[in-house]
């Protein structure tokens, strides 16, 4: 996990410094088999569009829509998720996990 | 996340320097960290854990919980000498997550047809190795077994403080190898970075056995904590 997001952190500043409301959700913690490591992130704008991945696809509806309410708010926020056996074994994990997701305000 | 912090942080990966993001989840402070300053930061014993292991976690400090997020630059391997070894050498370091490059200026080694999909430069390591901006998160290795190759390939390496040098050659090999670049200017300290003979000792016969070898070593001085990391040399 070298120098990865790449292209999120940078969109993040973009739309940042381009007006619009942004806010960045981090896996900070796993438990289980999740889908993607503590450190990858989603980076969301007040119009509903998001880079990056913090589950392989499972539950990023939830985290963006928790998003918007985070730009709204300026308040931070942690998400819990657990990642369902069936989608779980979509992206070739045995078993099911659980992620904890940091959301926050960008500016 | 403050702009100014994201600001920095991008302006800190782009610049190919490891910085760790400290956020305490519940108040939602923050505050980078960059490389140099771990010795005077209070949880210094866990940032430099988790940068020698390239991963981001969550720990607790004084009752609060902290999670460190570790923006490590991908590692570099420059390989001098288009040879056998490093035939089997360059795809299994990219297999790894290394950026490998190979440099030989004898056009007929360094053929695309010898190594299919990895950036090779045909000059002599003075032109080749600048571009390359070889930095402390590059691995470097002089195989060519040819002073007049792998000498300045060295001297550069210990210019750019790479995180490894290694170096083929036996043990009379090396001592003379080392005369040699004492005599262009190298101190002591810069000959004894060289991992020379190169790899860990596991017997390795093939190419590709030496390839791994050398792979196992840089991945021991990587990753190791200092002290295991003489144990395991």
């Amino acid at each position: 996990m070298l120098d990865r997001d790449e292209d999120i952190l940078k969109a993040a500043e973009d739309w940042q410094k381009a007006g619009r409301g942004v806010a960045l959700a981090t896996v900070v913690e796993t438990w289980g088999s999740a889908p993607r490591p503590a450190g990858s992130s989603l980076v969301i704008n007040d119009e509903g569009t998001f880079l990056g991945s913090v589950s392989g696809g499972c539950v990023e509806g939830a985290v963006v829509t928790e998003a918007m309410d985070v730009i709204q708010s300026g308040k931070p926020r942690m998400l819990e998720f657990g990642v369902a056996d069936e989608t779980a074994w979509n992206v070739g994990l045995s078993c099911g996990g659980t992620i904890r997701v940091f959301v926050e305000k960008v500016g | 996340m403050k702009l100014a912090i994201l600001h920095e942080l991008n302006a800190e990966r782009a610049a190919r320097r490891p910085v760790i993001l400290v956020t305490d989840t519940e108040s939602g402070e923050q505050r980078l960290v960059k490389a140099n300053d771990f010795a005077k930061d209070p949880l210094r014993a866990e940032l430099d854990k988790q940068l020698r292991m390239g991963k981001s976690a969550s720990v607790e400090a004084g009752g609060k919980k902290i999670f460190l997020n570790v923006y490590a630059p991908t590692a570099k391997l420059v390989i001098v000498g288009a040879v056998h070894i490093s035939q089997a050498l360059a795809p299994l370091a990219r297999s790894l997550g290394y950026d490998v490059t190979v440099v030989d200026p004898r056009t007929a080694f360094a053929s695309p047809e010898r190594f299919p999909d990895v950036p090779l430069v045909a000059e002599w390591p003075d032109t080749a190795l600048p571009p390359l901006n070889v930095d402390a998160y590059t691995a470097f290795v002089a195989v060519t077994h040819d002073p007049k190759i792998d000498d300045p390939a060295l001297l550069h390496a210990f210019e750019r403080k790479c995180f490894y040098i290694g170096a083929l050659g036996s043990r009379k090999t090396h001592a003379k190898r080392g005369d040699r670049l004492r005599a262009q200017g190298a101190n002591d300290s810069d000959i004894a970075r060289i991992h020379a003979p190169i790899g860990l000792a596991i017997g390795a016969v093939s190419p590709s056995e030496i390839a791994v070898s050398i792979m196992a070593e840089i991945t021991a001085v990587l990753r190791l904590p200092p002290k295991e990391k003489e144990e395991a040399a």
